[in-house]
């Protein structure tokens, strides 16, 4: 789980957003309208993001500048949504992406 | 089909498209900025360490106010800046395709300037795909704009500025930094760099690389390995680390597909794949520009002022500008840039080991191996001195471009003279009055005021201290080493912020007398 920084020495207090609510895989979460949804769903301990298709390998955040299409997830029913550069809205359905669909295939 | 016309579009609203802009609208051009985030300035809003240089190129100064400071003179002169707009096509005609949300626009330029940066490189390793190995750029992108911890428990792997500065703000974000890795026999980056990380305590593992990276879902554990003389990991080398994040910083590449796609002539490099340009950042297709990172990497310093020739070089081109008043301005900035690429970390320096200053004093080798200067090494350089009473202690021991600790003392206590990658000296006939400025005017935080015995047997150490919680009069606790190692017990008397020092605190710690010039760090007790 990461911390938010409350108080940076450098760049002083953090900016305290307008707290929104979403879901994550049908859990509802809260986090600042805005921000992008792979930082409200880190300070809520999310790392895994997607499972790769072939070999059932998870991803997460990598390069958190929206390059490298790892941390991407199934957002309002849309897959391959970069959740590092996607601002974070009020009631956003966000879902764990296997392979390119927001469901598990079994096998 | 509709296309917009622009006398000058620039991609890339980093440091160099911006500065770029800007110079060509200060000549009457009425330029376009397309940049695929979703706010300008490039990576200067990540950088919150005070640059280096001199005060032509905004030495002291921290990245994200730099950034500030370009925005407003975009904004002053009239710069328009597209967001969230991806350019994915750049044609010899000088058309551009640019995505923004669901459409793809054209627009044509009479003149096009590729500042497109760079972007990191990866190594991989067994593990290297879990959640939780970032790249040191996601750090920062995490801490500095989104405010968020990168990780609790981090390896950096890496030792050039990238991973120093980095593994710097993860400490100062509250993160722990257990090891920093690189492969390379030593430290890449700026010594200063590595010596305000090493004594935090943050142990080197030089000639090591990462075996592998431990997780089921994601990262919780790394193994790394000492790598032999055939590259190799040495049997039984191996070393473990609980962690939860590892931070990749290997180095970057420059963004050059554009170019290569509008068929611009390209060279491959040490540095990565980049157009030919000449001086000013003119391509093999006339009209098209290139500046910044895109065209070879160095820091964002040397970037603002290649966009800044390239700006104006294209202002001269379009018509907007004579050629005699372009060299003018030419020549001034081509003396800034030249001044920043002088030193042990010139371009052309690049890999070699640099055994001796250009004061012919040689250079530390427990720096370059370790992270920090050893105590047989410090008191040979000229910034080390002793007297008695306050004086600065400068241990700032390899020739990079960097001088405002000599603007910063009234006093004239500091020498660099006109060279600007000279060592500062003391100058002994000077009397230093204990003000501080240096020790904050420091990008590499490595100046120290010392007064090696203030009262009977004991004596005061004041340093740069940017964590928090910030010390108080008073705090009891331990100094630490040049090594991050516990040197003796410590008392703060002294701790000062102010304005000019921008958030360099200054803490006074009272130390015996023969720690003066071991203690260099203060860690409050945790009992």
């Amino acid at each position: 789980m990461a911390d938010r920084i409350k108080e940076h020495p450098i760049l002083g207090e953090s900016p305290e957003g307008r707290v929104v609510t979403f879901t994550y895989d049908g859990k509802t979460l809260e986090g600042y309208e805005g921000e992008p949804i792979a930082v409200a769903l880190r300070t809520a301990g999310v790392m895994t993001h997607r499972y790769t298709a072939k070999k059932h390998e998870p991803r997460g955040v990598f390069c958190a500048i929206g390059r490298c299409t790892d941390c991407v997830m199934v957002v309002d029913g849309k897959p391959n949504v970069r959740t590092c550069i996607t601002p974070l809205r009020e009631g956003m359905c966000v879902e764990t992406q296997y392979g390119a669909t927001a469901k598990e295939e079994t096998l | 089909m509709k296309i917009e016309r622009y006398d000058l579009i620039v991609i890339g609203a980093g440091p160099a498209g911006l500065s770029a802009a800007i110079e060509a609208a200060k000549q009457g051009m009425k330029p376009i900025v397309f940049d695929e985030n979703a706010k300008p300035g490039g990576q200067l809003f990540k950088q919150i360490h005070k640059f280096f240089g001199s005060k032509e190129h905004k030495a002291k100064i921290r990245g994200f106010r730099i950034g500030e400071e370009l925005l407003q003179e975009a904004e002053q002169y009239g710069v328009k800046v597209v967001l969230n707009a991806t350019v994915i096509g750049l044609y010899p005609e000088k058309e551009i395709t640019v995505k923004i949300g669901e459409e793809v626009k054209h627009y044509k330029g009479d003149s096009i300037l590729v500042a497109t940066g760079a972007s990191e490189n990866m190594v991989t390793f067994k593990g290297w795909t879990l959640p939780g190995v970032i790249g040191a750029g996601a750090a920062q992108t995490m801490m500095n704009l989104h405010h968020i911890k990168a990780g609790d428990r981090v390896l950096m792997l890496g030792s050039g500025n990238v991973g120093l500065v980095v593994s710097f703000q993860l400490m100062q974000a509250g993160c722990e930094v257990v090891a920093l890795v690189d492969a390379a026999p030593r430290v890449g980056g700026y010594g200063v760099h590595a010596a305000k990380v090493a004594r935090l305590g943050v142990p080197f593992y030089l000639s090591h690389t990462i075996v592998e990276a431990e997780g089921e879902d994601h990262v919780t554990g790394v193994t790394i390995g000492e790598v032999g003389p055939d590259w190799n990991i040495i049997p039984g080398s191996e070393k473990h680390f609980d962690v939860d994040t590892i931070c990749l910083a290997v180095g970057l590449s420059p963004m050059s597909q554009l170019l290569k796609q509008a068929g611009v002539e390209m060279k491959d490099t040490p540095g990565g794949y980049v157009p030919v340009c000449d001086d000013f950042g003119a391509t093999s297709v006339p009209g098209i520009f290139a500046a910044g990172d895109v065209s070879g990497i160095e820091e964002a310093s040397s970037a603002m002022i290649e966009g800044r020739l390239a700006g104006a070089r294209i202002a001269e081109y379009m018509g907007y500008m004579t050629e005699e008043k372009r060299l003018l301005r030419a020549e001034e900035l081509e003396a800034a840039l030249s001044s920043l690429r002088q030193g042990m970390f010139a371009p052309e320096n690049r890999g070699k080991l640099v055994e001796k200053t250009e004061e012919g004093i040689p250079v530390s080798m427990n720096l370059l191996q370790k992270g920090y200067i050893a105590e047989d090494e410090i008191e040979r350089y000229p910034g080390v001195t002793h007297t008695v009473g306050v004086h600065p202690v400068m241990e700032c021991t390899q020739n990079i471009p960097c001088n405002p600790c000599q603007d910063a003392c009234s006093k004239g206590c500091i020498s660099i003279g006109e060279n600007i990658t000279s060592l500062p000296v003391v100058v002994a006939e000077a009397k230093c009055v204990g003000c501080g400025m240096c020790v904050a005017s420091c990008s590499g935080q490595a100046i120290f005021l010392v007064d090696e015995e203030s009262e009977p047997g004991y004596g005061t150490v004041t340093l740069p201290y940017e964590f928090l919680p910030l010390p108080k009069e008073g705090d009891k606790g331990v100094a630490l080493g040049r090594d991050g190692q516990p040197v003796c017990e410590a008392e703060v008397v002294g701790v000062r912020s102010a304005k000019a020092f921008d958030h360099t605190n200054l803490l006074t710690i009272k130390v015996p007398s023969d720690m003066t010039m071991k203690a260099r760090f203060f860690k409050r007790e945790t009992a």
